[in-house]
């Protein structure tokens, strides 16, 4: 099943960050997902968060606030 | 406590380079090392350090405790220390205040938190532990952190929720005091280190370049410029020196965090210190992006509001710091 991947944050260097490792992690692994940049404000309040940059994964929230590493996105993706 | 570190310094420069003592260049080159490998540790430590208590103690659980506690007015005190412990980048500004408003937090006491945490950062009690000491660090905490809790709490006087922009006004009028659990990561610490230790690398490596930059020009100015070369020009007597430091300041982004060990050069050089710390609270505390970033949320006239406060607060901590140092 394909999964639905965005990044929450107002376009900030980190937020860009995340994006690019997210397709990264997707292109090297071959995992069948889309990734989208949420940098709409209103949009990302929806998710309840107060900081960024947001990893959400099938609308669901796994990391806030911070640029993920590698592995750690593969480990969220694989589940 | 860094005797080693000058002793390191002296070996390089003195023996293993062979240069003479008391040269302007040897001199220069030698305070430049000692500088950039002190500094670089406090960073390093104290980023860390910061690191490990904001993985246990993320700016979600602020929230939660200052929207649900009755604090009687030290609302404004415990959102001005809960900023020095949570890192802030501005690109998070305008979520965090949104996230406060929807929780019933009061306008004030969001602000005394958006304004302590960038002034009272790990990169700022870094740089100024290794550049000017404990004793003016802990001043520039304790005043940094007042400074937050008293523009909060004149901000919230002043009854500025009318100027915020329309949609966030109707945020407002549905807030409620939050009760949905904050869902804490339930990790032991040997899956946090991973995460923090990331943190940490990525804070360092985003502001070692400007210090070490700021060093360099600071060392290069040590060995030039002759003692009390800028008392003449900025004495405890001009009165214009304070306010001229801060609104130079308010401009420059924190990443001017390369400035602060040009600062302790010109302070040794004779420039008074609540003129610099003054100064110094300008460069981090406020940013033209960090209030392009909170157009979404307020209007102009309350941006200038809050920075118009502030910066009045810090010119005010400058003149007593000159007074009372």
């Amino acid at each position: 099943m394909s999964k639905k991947i965005k990044v929450l944050g107002p376009g900030c260097a980190k937020c860009k960050q995340t994006f690019q490792i997210l397709e990264e992690v997707i292109i090297e692994n071959g995992i069948e997902a889309s990734v989208e940049k949420v940098e709409d404000i209103m949009e990302i309040m929806k998710y309840n968060v107060l900081s960024t940059p947001v990893v959400v994964i099938d609308e669901k929230v796994t990391i806030k606030g911070r640029v993920p590493s590698k592995s750690e996105i593969l480990d969220l993706l694989k589940n | 406590m860094f005797d080693w570190i000058q002793n390191l310094a002296d070996w390089l420069v003195f023996d293993a380079f062979g240069m003479t003592p008391k040269e302007h260049l040897s001199e220069a080159l030698n305070f430049f090392i000692y500088d950039s490998v002190k500094i670089l540790l406090l960073l390093f430590f104290i980023i860390s350090l910061m690191g490990i208590v904001n993985s246990y103690f993320p700016i979600d659980r602020v929230r939660n405790f200052l929207s649900r506690n009755k604090l009687y007015g030290l609302e404004f005190l415990m959102a001005s220390l809960f900023g020095v412990v949570t890192p802030f980048c501005s690109c998070s500004s305008v979520p965090l205040f949104i996230g406060f408003v929807q929780g019933g937090i009061p306008l004030g006491v969001t602000f005394a938190f958006l304004i302590t945490s960038p002034l009272v950062n790990e990169v700022a009690i870094g740089l100024f532990i290794g550049l000017f000491g404990i004793k003016i660090t802990a001043i520039y905490v304790i005043s940094g952190i007042l400074l937050g809790t008293i523009s909060g709490i004149i901000l919230q006087q002043l009854k500025l929720e009318r100027f915020l922009t329309p949609w966030v006004l109707q945020i407002l009028e549905n807030a409620q005091r939050e009760q949905d659990a904050f869902q804490e990561e339930k990790q032991p610490f040997s899956k946090r280190l991973p995460i923090i230790w990331n943190e940490v690398l990525n804070i360092l490596k985003g502001v070692v370049p400007y210090v070490i930059v700021g060093i360099a020009i600071g060392g290069l100015m040590h060995g030039y410029i002759p003692e009390g070369f800028f008392e003449k020009y900025m004495d405890k007597e001009n009165l214009f020196a304070v306010p001229i430091a801060t609104i130079l300041a308010v401009p420059m982004y924190s990443n001017a965090s390369g400035i602060l060990p040009v600062v302790q050069v010109l302070v040794s050089k004779g420039i008074p210190i609540g003129t610099a710390i003054a100064f110094m609270m300008g460069v981090v505390g406020l940013s033209f992006p960090e209030a392009m970033l909170l157009k979404k949320v307020m209007t102009f006239r309350l941006i200038g509001v809050f920075f118009g406060v502030v910066t009045l607060c810090i010119i005010i901590s400058g003149y007593l710091f000159n007074v009372i140092l």
